[in-house]
Formats: structure tokens, C-alpha cells, sequence
């Protein structure tokens, strides 16, 4: 990221060569996943076409609860530590991203479960587990909103947001503390339980949300930064119309 | 059979994204518009 170039607002200013790449390879996937996913696949023997759902929730849930919570925690803490705006700012766009998948991640678990389980909702540790997360990140958004110093406001959403990450330990493991209905590991590298044509799917299914998601988050936080800005000039505005105002008046 | 659970969810995930992602072309485009060339760091 190097400084700016650009004299005027873009007609997409958060948007460069980099979201270019990623936005045509995100498209180019895009087709090619959802030929796969809903046209090529076949139906799976128990699953049916409910298979299909498949492609879709396990790399929202992983993208959500691991790259997206784990990205918000890493930048909780360096900012913790260091007081670093950028990693204030990337905690945050990850954070807000990761709902969304996680929100994906409950709903296509929930279209899944009423075809395979009989039911749209069960209070299994591994959708509770994940409910939670998908709450406690909301918090940590609304923490954002909150009336407080930017710094106040950022180091208590930091710690929500290591909080929030260690519920990401409860949902992995959830599966095997308690007796659940949800099934254990989808993809083991020694013994996978799908194949072919499935596989595939499912594999650009990962690859398309995963491309997807950078792009969002480098949009995102260049979004984020903006805003911080717009904020500190709003700050500089006030404050030079203080010192006129002072100066006016021992003048 | 379960094609519409599927057309569903493949229509949440794939709409909302789409929808996010033009509210954040949308945010950024009006917040460029309030910050100075000179503070635009990152954009490039």
C-alpha cells in the first residue's frame, strides 16, 4: 500500500488494481462454482440436493469463526499492545465481514437441517456454540457504535473481540465434549468423507467465499480508513474554529 | 428434492453479499468525498 497517487474522488475510491484482481478472479469463480454446485454436482445418496448446501455453509463457517474472528483477535491484541490504527481498523473490518458469513454460516446450517434433521433449529452445542459467536461479534460491532473516546472505544471492543475469538475454541470442539447431532470434522485429510465431483464443489465453493471475502476486506478497511480520517479532519476543523474564535477575542 | 432449501441459501448468501458489497462502494465513495487527497492513505 503505498501513499496516494489520486487527486480527486474516484468513481470508486476505495477500489485498485489489487480489488480489480481479486474482484475478476472472485467472478471468474463465482461461474465456475455455481455450474459445479448446482449443475454438475450430483445429489449425494442421503443428503439429496441438500448436498448443495454443503458447498456453501462449511466455507462460510470456517471464513467467519477462523479467518475472520481469528483476524479481529490477532488485531485486538497487536492493538492492545502497540495502540496501532491499522490493526484497530482491520480488526474491525474483519469483525464486521465475519458476521455476515457467520450469519451465513446459521442460516444455510438451518436450510440444511430441516431437509436432513427434520428441523430448522436444535439447541445442539455446535449451533449454539455458533450462535453465540454470531452474538457476541454483534456486540463487539455495537461496542463501535458506543458514545466513548476513540480509544476507550476501541480497547473495550478489542477485548470483546479476544473474548468472541475464544468462543471459536467452543464451537471447534463442541462436537466431542458434549453429544451432539451435528456432525464432526467435514474434511479430514487422511480420510475425507466426500469424493469426485463433490469434492470439487465443495473445494470451489471455499475457493470463490474465500476470494470473495478479501475483497471485501481490503474494501472494508479502506473504508474503515476513511472514516478514521474524515474523523480526525472533522476534529482539526473544530479545533482551528476554537483557536479563531480564542484569538478573536483577545484581539 | 430440497431444491427450494437450496435456491434459498444460495440466494441469502450470494444476494447478501452482493447487497454488502455495493453499501461498502456506496460508504467509501461518499467518506472519500469528506477526506483530503493527502489523508487517502491505503487507497492505492
Amino acid at each position: 500500500m503505498s501513499p496516494p497517487t489520486s487527486t480527486g474522488p474516484a468513481a470508486t475510491p476505495t477500489g485498485s488494481k489489487l480489488t480489480r484482481v481479486l474482484g475478476s478472479l472472485s467472478l471468474a469463480f463465482l461461474a465456475i462454482f455455481l455450474l459445479f454446485g448446482l449443475m454438475l454436482s450430483p445429489p449425494e445418496v442421503s443428503q439429496r440436493e441438500a448436498v448443495r448446501l454443503f458447498y456453501i455453509h462449511v466455507p462460510s463457517a470456517v471464513i467467519a469463526l477462523y479467518l475472520a474472528f481469528g483476524l479481529t483477535a490477532v488485531g485486538s491484541v497487536v492493538y492492545l499492545r502497540k495502540r496501532s490504527t491499522f490493526w484497530d481498523l482491520l480488526a474491525w473490518s474483519a469483525a464486521e465481514i465475519g458476521v455476515l458469513f457467520c450469519a451465513f454460516t446459521l442460516v444455510t446450517g438451518m436450510l440444511w437441517g430441516r431437509p436432513t434433521w427434520g428441523v430448522f433449529w436444535k439447541w445442539d452445542p455446535r449451533l449454539t456454540s455458533t450462535a453465540i459467536s454470531f452474538v457476541l461479534f454483534i456486540g463487539y460491532l455495537a461496542v463501535r457504535q458506543l458514545d466513548l473516546t476513540p480509544e476507550a472505544r476501541s480497547s473495550r471492543a478489542a477485548v470483546l473481540g479476544i473474548i468472541g475469538f475464544l468462543n471459536t475454541i467452543v464451537v471447534r470442539f463442541s462436537v466431542s465434549w458434549w453429544q451432539s447431532l451435528h456432525q464432526g470434522t467435514t474434511l479430514n485429510p487422511v480420510d475425507t468423507q466426500m469424493d469426485g465431483l463433490h469434492l470439487l464443489s465443495f473445494f470451489l465453493g471455499f475457493a470463490t467465499l474465500a476470494l470473495v471475502f478479501s475483497w471485501l476486506l481490503v474494501h472494508r478497511f479502506r473504508v474503515a480508513w476513511l472514516a478514521h480520517q474524515a474523523g480526525e479532519a472533522g476534529l482539526d476543523r473544530a479545533l482551528a474554529e476554537r483557536r479563531a474564535e480564542a484569538t478573536g477575542r483577545t484581539v | 428434492m430440497y431444491w427450494n432449501y437450496v435456491l434459498i441459501g444460495y440466494v441469502v448468501v450470494f444476494g447478501g453479499l452482493g447487497l454488502y458489497a455495493v453499501s461498502l462502494l456506496r460508504r467509501g465513495r461518499n467518506l472519500a468525498e469528506q477526506v483530503e487527497p493527502d489523508r487517502r492513505r491505503f487507497l492505492d
